[in-house]
Protein backbone atom coordinates (compact mmCIF):
# COMPACT_ATOMS: atom_id res chain seq x y z
CA UNK A 1 0.00 0.00 0.00
CA UNK A 2 1.65 3.26 -1.08
CA UNK A 3 0.61 6.89 -1.10
CA UNK A 4 -0.34 6.93 -4.79
CA UNK A 5 -2.59 3.87 -4.42
CA UNK A 6 -4.21 5.33 -1.35
CA UNK A 7 -4.78 8.69 -3.00
CA UNK A 8 -6.51 6.93 -5.90
CA UNK A 9 -8.66 4.90 -3.50
CA UNK A 10 -9.71 8.08 -1.68
CA UNK A 11 -10.47 9.88 -4.97
CA UNK A 12 -12.69 7.00 -6.10
CA UNK A 13 -14.39 6.78 -2.72
CA UNK A 14 -14.98 10.54 -2.58
CA UNK A 15 -16.59 10.39 -6.01
CA UNK A 16 -19.03 7.68 -4.92
CA UNK A 17 -19.86 9.48 -1.66
CA UNK A 18 -20.57 12.69 -3.63
CA UNK A 19 -22.84 10.72 -5.97
CA UNK A 20 -24.67 9.10 -3.04
CA UNK A 21 -25.19 12.52 -1.43
CA UNK A 22 -26.21 14.03 -4.80
CA UNK A 23 -23.51 16.71 -4.55
CA UNK A 24 -22.58 18.13 -7.97
CA UNK A 25 -19.07 19.34 -8.57
CA UNK A 26 -17.13 20.34 -11.68
CA UNK A 27 -13.89 19.87 -9.87
CA UNK A 28 -11.44 17.24 -11.10
CA UNK A 29 -10.59 15.33 -7.94
CA UNK A 30 -6.93 15.20 -6.95
CA UNK A 31 -4.72 15.19 -3.87
CA UNK A 32 -5.30 18.96 -3.64
CA UNK A 33 -9.09 18.69 -3.48
CA UNK A 34 -10.39 20.28 -0.28
CA UNK A 35 -12.64 17.82 1.55
CA UNK A 36 -13.70 19.53 4.74
CA UNK A 37 -13.56 22.99 6.26
CA UNK A 38 -13.03 26.11 4.11
CA UNK A 39 -14.24 25.42 0.55
CA UNK A 40 -14.53 21.75 1.38
CA UNK A 41 -16.76 19.51 -0.75
CA UNK A 42 -18.29 17.65 2.17
CA UNK A 43 -20.50 18.49 5.12
CA UNK A 44 -19.83 16.69 8.42
CA UNK A 45 -22.29 13.92 7.62
CA UNK A 46 -20.72 13.20 4.23
CA UNK A 47 -17.28 13.34 5.85
CA UNK A 48 -18.30 10.61 8.30
CA UNK A 49 -19.54 8.46 5.42
CA UNK A 50 -16.31 9.06 3.48
CA UNK A 51 -14.01 8.16 6.38
CA UNK A 52 -15.94 4.94 7.06
CA UNK A 53 -15.94 4.02 3.35
CA UNK A 54 -12.18 4.66 3.09
CA UNK A 55 -11.50 2.48 6.18
CA UNK A 56 -13.55 -0.31 4.63
CA UNK A 57 -11.97 0.20 1.19
CA UNK A 58 -8.48 -0.14 2.68
CA UNK A 59 -9.51 -3.31 4.47
CA UNK A 60 -11.01 -4.82 1.30
CA UNK A 61 -8.23 -3.77 -1.06
CA UNK A 62 -5.16 -4.18 1.13
CA UNK A 63 -6.38 -6.56 3.85
CA UNK A 64 -5.40 -4.22 6.69
CA UNK A 65 -7.74 -2.80 9.25
CA UNK A 66 -6.75 0.71 10.25
CA UNK A 67 -8.56 3.41 12.12
CA UNK A 68 -8.96 6.86 10.60
CA UNK A 69 -10.70 8.31 13.64
CA UNK A 70 -8.90 11.30 15.06
CA UNK A 71 -9.36 13.81 17.86
CA UNK A 72 -8.22 16.64 15.59
CA UNK A 73 -10.98 15.84 13.09
CA UNK A 74 -12.75 19.19 13.42
CA UNK A 75 -9.67 21.40 13.63
CA UNK A 76 -9.35 23.75 10.65
CA UNK A 77 -5.59 23.80 10.82
CA UNK A 78 -4.61 20.28 11.77
CA UNK A 79 -7.50 18.10 10.67
CA UNK A 80 -6.27 15.10 8.68
CA UNK A 81 -9.49 15.40 6.68
CA UNK A 82 -8.71 18.80 5.10
CA UNK A 83 -7.95 17.42 1.67
CA UNK A 84 -7.64 14.15 -0.21
CA UNK A 85 -3.86 14.51 0.10
CA UNK A 86 -3.84 15.01 3.88
CA UNK A 87 -6.21 12.08 4.34
CA UNK A 88 -4.00 9.84 2.19
CA UNK A 89 -0.91 10.91 4.15
CA UNK A 90 -2.73 10.30 7.42
CA UNK A 91 -3.87 6.83 6.34
CA UNK A 92 -0.29 5.96 5.32
CA UNK A 93 0.91 7.12 8.72
CA UNK A 94 -1.69 4.97 10.52
CA UNK A 95 -0.76 2.00 8.36
CA UNK A 96 2.97 2.39 9.10
CA UNK A 97 2.27 2.76 12.83
CA UNK A 98 0.22 -0.41 12.78
CA UNK A 99 2.95 -2.31 10.91
CA UNK A 100 5.60 -1.17 13.37
CA UNK A 101 3.43 -2.21 16.31
CA UNK A 102 2.79 -5.73 14.99
CA UNK B 1 -27.76 -10.81 0.60
CA UNK B 2 -30.34 -12.69 2.65
CA UNK B 3 -33.49 -10.87 3.73
CA UNK B 4 -33.22 -12.41 7.20
CA UNK B 5 -32.48 -9.68 9.76
CA UNK B 6 -29.07 -10.00 11.40
CA UNK B 7 -29.05 -9.39 15.16
CA UNK B 8 -25.84 -9.05 17.14
CA UNK B 9 -26.05 -9.60 20.90
CA UNK B 10 -23.14 -9.27 23.32
CA UNK B 11 -22.73 -11.45 26.40
CA UNK B 12 -24.75 -14.44 25.16
CA UNK B 13 -23.11 -17.27 27.08
CA UNK B 14 -25.65 -17.07 29.90
CA UNK B 15 -28.36 -15.01 31.59
CA UNK B 16 -30.39 -12.40 29.72
CA UNK B 17 -28.04 -12.49 26.71
CA UNK B 18 -28.55 -16.22 26.17
CA UNK B 19 -32.30 -15.81 26.57
CA UNK B 20 -32.35 -12.97 24.01
CA UNK B 21 -30.24 -14.97 21.52
CA UNK B 22 -32.75 -17.84 21.71
CA UNK B 23 -35.69 -15.43 21.61
CA UNK B 24 -34.50 -13.77 18.37
CA UNK B 25 -33.51 -17.06 16.72
CA UNK B 26 -37.08 -18.21 17.45
CA UNK B 27 -38.34 -14.97 15.88
CA UNK B 28 -36.50 -15.83 12.64
CA UNK B 29 -33.42 -13.62 13.01
CA UNK B 30 -29.89 -14.62 12.10
CA UNK B 31 -28.27 -14.13 15.51
CA UNK B 32 -24.59 -13.55 16.19
CA UNK B 33 -23.56 -13.69 19.83
CA UNK B 34 -20.32 -13.18 21.64
CA UNK B 35 -18.66 -13.66 24.98
CA UNK B 36 -15.14 -14.13 26.25
CA UNK B 37 -15.65 -17.89 26.40
CA UNK B 38 -17.10 -20.43 23.97
CA UNK B 39 -20.85 -20.36 23.38
CA UNK B 40 -23.11 -22.57 25.46
CA UNK B 41 -25.68 -23.60 22.84
CA UNK B 42 -25.86 -24.36 19.16
CA UNK B 43 -28.39 -23.63 16.46
CA UNK B 44 -28.14 -23.35 12.69
CA UNK B 45 -29.18 -19.69 12.91
CA UNK B 46 -26.81 -18.83 15.72
CA UNK B 47 -23.11 -18.04 15.43
CA UNK B 48 -20.96 -17.55 18.50
CA UNK B 49 -17.77 -15.52 18.35
CA UNK B 50 -15.31 -15.40 21.23
CA UNK B 51 -14.38 -11.81 21.93
CA UNK B 52 -13.76 -9.50 24.84
CA UNK B 53 -16.12 -6.54 24.32
CA UNK B 54 -13.55 -3.99 25.48
CA UNK B 55 -10.66 -5.28 23.36
CA UNK B 56 -10.72 -3.04 20.30
CA UNK B 57 -8.71 -5.42 18.10
CA UNK B 58 -11.01 -8.34 18.90
CA UNK B 59 -14.12 -6.21 18.37
CA UNK B 60 -12.88 -5.01 14.98
CA UNK B 61 -12.08 -8.60 13.97
CA UNK B 62 -15.61 -9.63 14.99
CA UNK B 63 -17.14 -6.94 12.77
CA UNK B 64 -14.81 -7.95 9.91
CA UNK B 65 -16.22 -11.49 10.16
CA UNK B 66 -19.77 -10.11 10.32
CA UNK B 67 -19.20 -8.08 7.14
CA UNK B 68 -17.71 -11.05 5.28
CA UNK B 69 -20.27 -13.63 6.42
CA UNK B 70 -23.49 -11.60 6.40
CA UNK B 71 -22.80 -8.27 4.73
CA UNK B 72 -25.39 -6.52 6.87
CA UNK B 73 -26.36 -5.74 10.43
CA UNK B 74 -29.89 -4.75 11.47
CA UNK B 75 -29.84 -4.88 15.26
CA UNK B 76 -27.33 -4.62 18.07
CA UNK B 77 -28.15 -5.44 21.69
CA UNK B 78 -25.33 -4.28 23.99
CA UNK B 79 -26.19 -6.70 26.77
CA UNK B 80 -22.71 -7.66 28.01
CA UNK B 81 -21.94 -6.17 31.39
CA UNK B 82 -20.31 -6.76 34.72
CA UNK B 83 -21.25 -5.55 38.18
CA UNK B 84 -19.26 -4.82 41.26
CA UNK B 85 -20.96 -4.71 44.61
CA UNK B 86 -18.87 -2.99 47.18
CA UNK B 87 -18.64 0.15 49.25
CA UNK B 88 -16.80 2.82 47.29
CA UNK B 89 -14.19 3.14 50.05
CA UNK B 90 -13.41 -0.56 49.68
CA UNK B 91 -13.35 -0.67 45.88
CA UNK B 92 -9.96 -1.09 44.18
CA UNK B 93 -9.31 1.30 41.30
CA UNK B 94 -8.61 -1.69 39.03
CA UNK B 95 -12.24 -2.77 39.58
CA UNK B 96 -13.56 0.65 38.62
CA UNK B 97 -11.57 0.57 35.40
CA UNK B 98 -12.67 -2.98 34.57
CA UNK B 99 -16.34 -2.09 35.11
CA UNK B 100 -16.05 1.11 33.05
CA UNK B 101 -14.14 -0.65 30.26
CA UNK B 102 -16.68 -3.43 29.92
CA UNK B 103 -19.93 -1.54 30.46
CA UNK B 104 -19.16 1.83 28.87
CA UNK B 105 -16.16 0.95 26.67
CA UNK B 106 -17.75 -2.21 25.29
CA UNK B 107 -21.03 -0.44 24.54
CA UNK B 108 -19.14 2.38 22.82
CA UNK B 109 -16.96 0.11 20.67
CA UNK B 110 -19.82 -2.13 19.52
CA UNK B 111 -22.10 0.84 18.83
CA UNK B 112 -19.44 2.65 16.81
CA UNK B 113 -18.58 -0.36 14.68
CA UNK B 114 -22.23 -1.40 14.29
CA UNK B 115 -23.28 2.09 13.20
CA UNK B 116 -20.52 2.09 10.57
CA UNK B 117 -22.17 -1.00 9.04
CA UNK B 118 -25.74 0.17 9.55
CA UNK B 119 -25.29 3.62 7.99
CA UNK B 120 -24.70 2.04 4.58
CA UNK B 121 -28.28 0.80 4.48
CA UNK B 122 -29.68 3.81 6.36
CA UNK B 123 -31.26 1.46 8.88
CA UNK B 124 -30.27 0.19 12.29
CA UNK B 125 -31.48 -0.42 15.80
CA UNK B 126 -29.18 -0.31 18.82
CA UNK B 127 -30.38 -1.18 22.32
CA UNK B 128 -28.16 -0.50 25.31
CA UNK B 129 -28.49 -1.88 28.81
CA UNK B 130 -28.66 0.23 31.93
CA UNK B 131 -30.23 -0.62 35.30
CA UNK B 132 -32.79 0.69 37.77
CA UNK B 133 -29.84 1.05 40.15
CA UNK B 134 -29.13 4.37 38.33
CA UNK B 135 -32.40 6.19 39.17
CA UNK B 136 -32.51 4.43 42.58
CA UNK B 137 -28.96 5.68 43.30
CA UNK B 138 -28.22 2.29 44.80
CA UNK B 139 -25.67 2.33 47.58
CA UNK B 140 -22.93 -0.27 47.38
CA UNK B 141 -22.70 -0.18 43.61
CA UNK B 142 -21.00 3.13 42.89
CA UNK B 143 -18.76 1.92 40.05
CA UNK B 144 -21.50 -0.14 38.40
CA UNK B 145 -24.08 2.65 38.68
CA UNK B 146 -21.61 5.25 37.36
CA UNK B 147 -20.78 3.06 34.36
CA UNK B 148 -24.47 2.57 33.56
CA UNK B 149 -25.23 6.28 33.99
CA UNK B 150 -22.52 6.83 31.41
CA UNK B 151 -24.21 4.31 29.12
CA UNK B 152 -27.45 6.32 29.41
CA UNK B 153 -25.63 9.55 28.51
CA UNK B 154 -23.92 7.84 25.58
CA UNK B 155 -27.30 6.55 24.40
CA UNK B 156 -28.82 10.02 24.42
CA UNK B 157 -25.95 11.73 22.58
CA UNK B 158 -25.33 8.98 20.04
CA UNK B 159 -29.07 8.78 19.32
CA UNK B 160 -28.82 12.37 18.05
CA UNK B 161 -25.63 11.75 16.09
CA UNK B 162 -26.97 8.59 14.45
CA UNK B 163 -30.49 9.83 13.66
CA UNK B 164 -29.35 11.15 10.27
CA UNK B 165 -28.24 7.66 9.33
CA UNK B 166 -31.63 6.06 10.05
CA UNK B 167 -30.27 4.42 13.19
CA UNK B 168 -32.11 4.55 16.52
CA UNK B 169 -30.45 4.03 19.88
CA UNK B 170 -32.39 3.40 23.08
CA UNK B 171 -31.76 1.80 26.44
CA UNK B 172 -33.58 -0.56 28.74
CA UNK B 173 -33.13 -0.57 32.51
CA UNK B 174 -34.16 -3.88 34.02
CA UNK B 175 -35.00 -4.48 37.68
CA UNK B 176 -33.22 -7.38 39.39
CA UNK B 177 -33.65 -10.59 37.41
CA UNK B 178 -32.68 -14.04 38.60
CA UNK B 179 -29.27 -14.25 36.89
CA UNK B 180 -25.66 -14.76 37.94
CA UNK B 181 -25.24 -11.01 38.23
CA UNK B 182 -27.51 -10.81 41.30
CA UNK B 183 -27.00 -14.29 42.75
CA UNK B 184 -24.26 -12.91 44.99
CA UNK B 185 -26.54 -10.22 46.44
CA UNK B 186 -28.15 -10.97 49.85
CA UNK B 187 -31.88 -11.78 49.67
CA UNK B 188 -32.91 -8.90 51.99
CA UNK B 189 -31.09 -6.43 49.72
CA UNK B 190 -33.02 -7.69 46.68
CA UNK B 191 -36.29 -7.57 48.65
CA UNK B 192 -35.54 -3.96 49.64
CA UNK B 193 -34.91 -3.09 46.01
CA UNK B 194 -38.13 -4.71 44.80
CA UNK B 195 -39.98 -2.73 47.49
CA UNK B 196 -38.91 0.51 45.75
CA UNK B 197 -40.54 -0.53 42.44
CA UNK B 198 -44.12 0.42 41.54
CA UNK B 199 -44.79 -3.19 40.64
CA UNK B 200 -43.24 -5.32 43.34
CA UNK B 201 -41.78 -8.46 41.81
CA UNK B 202 -38.50 -9.65 40.31
CA UNK B 203 -38.14 -9.09 36.59
CA UNK B 204 -38.02 -11.86 34.00
CA UNK B 205 -36.07 -12.25 30.79
CA UNK B 206 -39.43 -12.05 28.97
CA UNK B 207 -39.94 -8.54 30.42
CA UNK B 208 -36.60 -7.49 28.92
CA UNK B 209 -37.28 -9.14 25.56
CA UNK B 210 -40.63 -7.33 25.35
CA UNK B 211 -39.01 -3.89 25.57
CA UNK B 212 -36.27 -4.93 23.12
CA UNK B 213 -38.96 -6.13 20.67
CA UNK B 214 -40.56 -2.69 20.85
CA UNK B 215 -37.28 -0.85 20.18
CA UNK B 216 -36.36 -3.18 17.28
CA UNK B 217 -39.64 -3.19 15.41
CA UNK B 218 -39.62 -1.17 12.16
CA UNK B 219 -42.56 0.97 13.37
CA UNK B 220 -40.34 2.32 16.19
CA UNK B 221 -38.35 4.45 13.74
CA UNK B 222 -39.52 7.62 15.58
CA UNK B 223 -38.33 6.41 18.99
CA UNK B 224 -34.73 7.19 19.88
CA UNK B 225 -32.59 8.35 22.80
CA UNK B 226 -35.08 6.91 25.31
CA UNK B 227 -34.44 4.96 28.48
CA UNK B 228 -37.22 2.60 29.60
CA UNK B 229 -37.08 1.23 33.14
CA UNK B 230 -38.97 -1.89 34.12
CA UNK B 231 -41.17 -2.25 37.17
CA UNK B 232 -42.26 1.38 37.24
CA UNK B 233 -39.02 2.72 38.72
Amino acid sequence: MNLAELTQLIIDTTRSVLEEQAVETDEVLSADTRLFGDQGLLDSLALVSLVIAVEQGIEEQFGVSIELADDKALSQKNSPYRSIGTLAAYATEQFEAKRRAS
Amino acid sequence: MSTQPVTLITGTRKGIGLFLAQHYVAAGHRVVGCSRQAGSWHHENYTHIEADVCDETQVKALFGQLRRDFGRLDHLLNNAGIASMNHSLLTPYATVRRVMDTNLGGTFLFSREAAKMMQKRQFGRIVNFTTVAVPLKLEGEAAYVASKAAVQALTQVMARELAKFGITMNAIGPVPIETDLIRAVPADKIAGLVERQAIKRLGTCEDVANVCDFFLQPQSNFVTGQVVFLGGV
